[in-house]
């Protein structure tokens, strides 16, 4: 494929994600904003890719080593915090409470 | 493995990230989603360990351990009342990363002869300026959240045509960077100031106005994840970056419109200065009426419907378990319990909803405000906890207030208003609030939390 026509391809694949992007997202209840917002954080540490594929690359000399590595463990730290949190977020999130009899209970217990 | 091949099964986080958006449509199954898109997360760091053939592979494990380990450690510890400034860290290391990228791939092919192709080179500009700001306003707004540094907007004559001519100089940088002068200081010199423009860019923006700027900075890095997938010719990196970029861009509009202000208001506005005029408003030397625990723990338990509405002030005094405590106990004694959500409450889209799920309030009793402001009229009590502009009548009434316009929650036709606030202090924007004036309203001055525990005691006595 030539230069050009990858940039064609590339360019369209960036133009469907933005539109399905906002389709997908425009979905998200008000309530979930802030898993959202820490799931696409997660979501852009796809950055580590790009870190890995900088630092995999051959022939690098002392100043590639460095920025190749610092990028990684910044990517890294981005992916799995990002997830882990939004994680933690979405964990908390329940239904009415298996209502009523468990509170009845705790309460019933506090009171006597 | 051959490019094509690890192209087509980037194909797999790419649906993955989709679905995880997609199932976060639901509180329900969000959870599995986020499971589904860190799953397609680690096959496109499988497929790219194996693509990289094992080059430097200890270094790349090395590093991975260090961020993953770290990561994973702040990702546990942090409290859930300092996720605001969490999601900006983690969204600053993002865009660090991305500015990193640029440097690195700039490095490898500037000692070949011809400059490098149009588009890679303005891949390389922009995702190191994008990345730099993004890396550096997330830590100036992780600053402010953790409070290292003052929540007030800084503001000093000539600030922004000062930053208007750092961002062009740092374009112009760019641009003879793409037109061929082959020099790597340049691309140092364009993240250097995009990286102080980010400082200088946050810097003037209040507590109150982070929701838009976390927002915003989300945006930014997707943006620059997206684009770094240009330079590094990589489809998982543009589709992803620009999933987040769309995302933060779609919230980043949603709160300015919840604050019925444009995003370049909210960004240059330096909102939340004190202006006399607006103080002196529509207060007419009203009275404020303050009450003792006691006599607000009668009307709440002789009400029949009771709706909490949590600002920032709930996060600050991490009152969310005693008021939940507190709900319980209303509701035991037959009262109707919700809250009421404004979206631009505390400091990032969503930020109580997360508090009040963390003390097990089921989500059902969240309300947004087009749910509740209906509510408010068959409402006995609506009990303040730490919010003040989003009840803020002047937003409907008072042409000359600054936040006019601003939808805000219509506590005020409710039968009665409760007010725990620390003292007659004007709340963040420094705007006074008639509400307080209001004959129907009684203050209840104290830490929210102590407020709150004195109300739990004196309800069970009612």
């Amino acid at each position: 494929m030539s230069h050009t026509t990858l940039l064609v391809f590339e360019l369209t694949i960036l133009v469907l994600a933005i539109f399905v992007g906002f389709e997908v997202i425009s979905k998200v209840p008000t309530l979930l904003h802030t898993p959202l917002m820490s799931g696409t954080n997660a979501i852009h540490g796809i950055v580590v890719v790009g870190a890995m594929v900088v630092l995999g690359s051959p022939h690098k000399d002392a100043f590639s080593w460095v920025v190749g590595i610092l990028a990684v463990v910044l990517g890294s730290a981005n992916v799995v915090g990002g997830f882990v949190v939004t994680d933690r977020m979405l964990e908390m999130f329940k239904k009415r409470e298996p209502p009523k009899a468990a509170d009845a209970q705790s309460d019933g217990k506090s009171a006597e | 493995m051959s490019t094509n091949l690890a192209n087509f099964l980037y194909l797999i986080p790419i649906v993955a990230f989709i679905l995880a958006l997609r199932f976060l449509s639901n509180p329900g199954h969000a959870r599995r989603g986020n499971q589904i898109g860190a799953l397609g997360m680690l096959v496109a760091i499988v497929v790219t360990w194996i693509k990289t053939g094992g080059t430097s592979w200890w270094a790349i494990a090395v590093g991975m351990l260090i961020g993953g380990s770290s990561g994973a450690v702040a990702a546990r510890r942090v409290k859930m009342t300092a996720m605001p400034q969490m999601v900006a860290l983690f969204n600053g290391v993002g865009g660090g990363a991305a500015a990193l990228i640029a440097l690195a791939e700039l490095h490898k092919i500037l000692p070949d002869p011809g400059r490098p192709k149009l588009d890679i080179g303005t891949a390389i500009a922009l995702s190191g300026l994008i990345g730099a700001i993004s890396f550096s306003g997330s830590m100036v707004a992780f600053a402010k959240l953790q409070e290292l540094i003052q929540g007030r907007p800084i503001t000093y004559p000539g600030q922004q045509f000062g930053n208007l001519a750092l961002l062009a100089a740092c374009v112009g940088l760019g641009v003879t960077l793409i037109a061929g002068v082959q020099d790597e200081w340049l691309l140092w010199a364009v993240i250097g100031g995009a990286a102080v423009f980010g400082v200088l860019f946050v810097l003037p923006i209040g507590g109150a106005d982070m929701p838009v700027v976390i927002s915003l900075l989300n945006a930014f890095t997707g943006l620059a994840v997206a684009v770094g997938g240009f330079e590094l010719e990589n489809n998982v990196l543009i589709v992803s970056g620009m999933l987040v970029g769309a995302s933060g861009t779609l919230l980043t509009m949603l709160m300015g419109r919840a604050m019925n202000r444009s995003i370049a208001n909210v960004l240059f506005g330096a909102f939340g200065q004190v202006s006399p005029q607006a103080a002196a408003a529509t207060t007419d030397g009203g009275t404020v009426r303050s009450a003792s625990a006691e006599d607000v723990a009668v009307m709440l338990a002789y009400a029949h419907k009771v709706i909490f509405v949590p600002g920032y002030g709930l996060a600050v005094a991490q009152a969310q378990h005693d008021v939940r405590q507190l709900a319980d106990l209303l509701e035991e004694k037959g009262v109707e319990v919700s809250y009421a959500i404004h979206p631009v409450a505390g400091r990032m889209p969503g930020h109580m909803n997360v508090l009040l799920a963390e003390a097990n309030v089921p989500y059902t009793q969240l309300k947004e405000m087009d749910e509740a402001n209906p509510e408010f009229s068959r409402t006995d009590v609506a009990v303040i906890v730490g919010a003040n502009d989003v009840v803020n009548p002047d937003a409907r009434n008072n042409q000359g207030s600054p936040i006019y316009g601003m939808p805000i929650l219509n506590v005020d036709s409710a039968g009665a208003v409760v007010v725990l606030k620390r003292s007659m202090n004007p709340g963040f924007a420094g705007i006074e609030n008639p509400l307080f004036y209001n004959p129907k309203t009684v203050m209840l001055f104290g830490d929210a939390k102590d407020s709150i525990t004195k109300l739990i005691a004196d309800v069970k006595n009612v």
